[in-house]
């Protein structure tokens, strides 16, 4: 099966905070991190190698610092690795970030629609940015408004969304040039149940089109119920990559959090 | 194109609030001593050639940065609305120079705004020729390009919090010693601030302006102002680019 997103070695170091930083983190009792405790460069992500098939859905799990949104990040040209390669649908997000940006879409972690344009304008516009015809933007930006439930709100200034409506239209803007890759950063975080579920319909039904999916989560069972395969991550290294099932097999419970607790040493919050 | 049609398209929405914004501050000043202090006997009529291409390069000044520096804090702020335009297939200097050519357009605009509405404040002003219209538009590009880099620097390497510093320790002192009020040539009473302001990129802004447009009055050389701008503006939008670049890609 073709790769959609292959990284070899990737390595991502953060300079060394200030020490006023060290000093806050200290006192707060943050030990989460190696490179915090010792002083020194933060590593994010630690020689991660992956694969991702063409038309899976690939989810990324770990606690917050594991390095997932810093992976998302690479993958998206909006991090530049340290050492490492990858590539996203044959290009280098080094060598060929424009290609790359031209094939993916991309639901940021918090929602951060441009506040200058009400939500039909973001979608339009963004658009625009791949070259769409405006004629062509403005239909398709109305039947994903339509396929997420948004449409009343087409003509609306972004602070008069709700939360979830906001990540919706974040979907329908990283789906308006029709993608062949998705990437979604812990897309429910924040949304109460009924919004949650539903946003699960909608990624199901995206998955169904054949699209390649790749999503982060801390949380196990949204992992579990949409993923082909997950990654499971903590500080910057890859621990484990299997289906749901073989990995749930590996314990005496059945339950990824176990699994993890198990390659970790802690639990997943 | 697609970049800059968003930019029109919020300019034109809050145009309104962008010129009261941008041209409040010089028309207050045009008020008092263009036409107030004059009428008052404490300045001369002449004042006026010097006052008048001076305002014009404020607006320049307050515009250029203030649409450029103000929505770079606010895109790469808590909000990161910057986003969608870094995921566009579009190399990320060319979103940091798309920035400049749209400060530099507005400070046009606010130039266009403010040049005859002074002139209706103050009324006849002595030598002012309209005759070198193309020379006028490019000195009024350069700077507003030049003050266009700056803002893209200074709204990418200041953090949101600092705007209050911004204000008061840059900006503040670049429009009252940036001779916008007073020709160059009048601080040779003060030698030291004589060269000391020539870092000021508004000073060459200012002069090359009375240079078009009150040219009999003193003035720098224009050969001059046009040298140490374009430089200032390479230099500078250099500074820019790579502080935007450094914002956007960790």
């Amino acid at each position: 099966m073709p790769n959609a997103i292959e990284t070899r070695g990737l390595r991502k170091v953060y300079p060394a905070p200030s020490k006023k930083a060290r000093r806050g983190a200290a006192s707060a009792g943050n030990d989460g991190d190696a490179g915090l405790r010792g002083g020194g460069d933060v590593v994010a992500l630690d020689s991660l190698d992956l694969d991702v098939h063409e038309g899976e859905f690939f989810g990324m799990i770990g606690p917050n610092g594991a390095g997932k949104t810093t992976t998302i990040g690479i993958l998206t040209t909006r991090v530049r690795p340290t050492a490492g390669k990858a590539t996203v649908a044959g290009a280098d997000v080094c060598d060929n970030e424009v290609e790359v940006r031209q094939r993916i879409g991309v639901v940021p972690q918090r929602p951060n629609p441009d506040r200058s344009l009400d939500a039909m304008e973001n979608l339009v516009f963004h658009a625009a940015y791949f070259g769409i015809p405006r004629r062509v933007a403005t239909e398709r930006a109305r039947e994903l408004l339509q396929k997420l439930e948004i449409a009343s709100k087409a003509e609306a200034k972004v602070d008069e969304m709700s939360g979830g409506q906001q990540q919706r239209l974040m979907i329908a803007r990283a789906l308006i040039h029709e993608p062949q890759i998705l990437f979604l950063d812990e897309p429910t975080v924040g949304l109460d149940p009924s919004a949650r579920q539903s946003l699960w319909a909608i990624l199901r039904d995206l998955h169904g089109q054949g699209r390649t999916i790749i999503m982060t989560t801390h949380y196990m069972d949204e992992a579990d119920q949409l993923s082909d395969r997950i990654a499971l991550i903590d500080r910057g290294k890859l621990l484990a990559l299997d289906t749901p099932a073989a990995l749930k097999a590996r314990t005496t419970d059945g339950s990824l959090e176990t699994f993890f607790m198990s390659l970790a040493g802690h639990r997943l919050d | 194109m697609a970049l800059l049609a968003r930019d029109a398209r919020v300019t034109r929405r809050e145009l309104p609030f962008f010129l009261i914004r941008t041209t409040m501050q010089p028309l207050m000043f045009v008020i008092v001593f263009g036409s107030l202090l004059p009428k008052m006997g404490f300045l001369g009529a002449q004042y006026k050639a010097t006052l008048l291409p001076g305002i014009l390069g404020v607006s320049l000044t307050l515009s250029a940065i203030q649409s450029v520096a103000l929505p770079m804090m606010q895109d790469f702020g808590w909000t990161n609305e910057i986003e969608d335009r870094l995921l566009a297939p579009i190399p990320i200097p060319l979103i940091a120079i798309e920035k400049i050519l749209v400060g530099t357009i507005q400070g046009l605009i606010a130039g266009l705004f403010v040049l005859p509405i002074a002139r209706l404040i103050m009324g006849p002003i002595p030598g002012l020729t309209l005759a070198h219209v193309g020379e006028t538009v490019f000195v009024a590009l350069l700077g507003s390009a030049t003050f266009s880099a700056i803002g893209l620097f200074m709204g990418t390497a200041i953090k949101p919090q600092q705007i209050g510093f911004m204000f008061s320790l840059i900006i503040a002192p670049m429009l009252f010693f940036g001779c916008a009020y007073y020709p160059w040539r009048g601080l040779d009473v003060v030698p030291v601030m004589k060269y000391a302001v020539l870092i000021n990129p508004l000073v060459y802004v200012a002069e090359g302006l009375r240079g078009v447009l009150t040219p009999n009055g003193p003035h720098m050389h224009l050969g001059v102002v046009v040298a140490v701008l374009t430089g200032m503006l390479i230099v500078v939008g250099w500074l820019g680019v790579r502080s935007f670049l450094k914002r956007a890609i960790k």
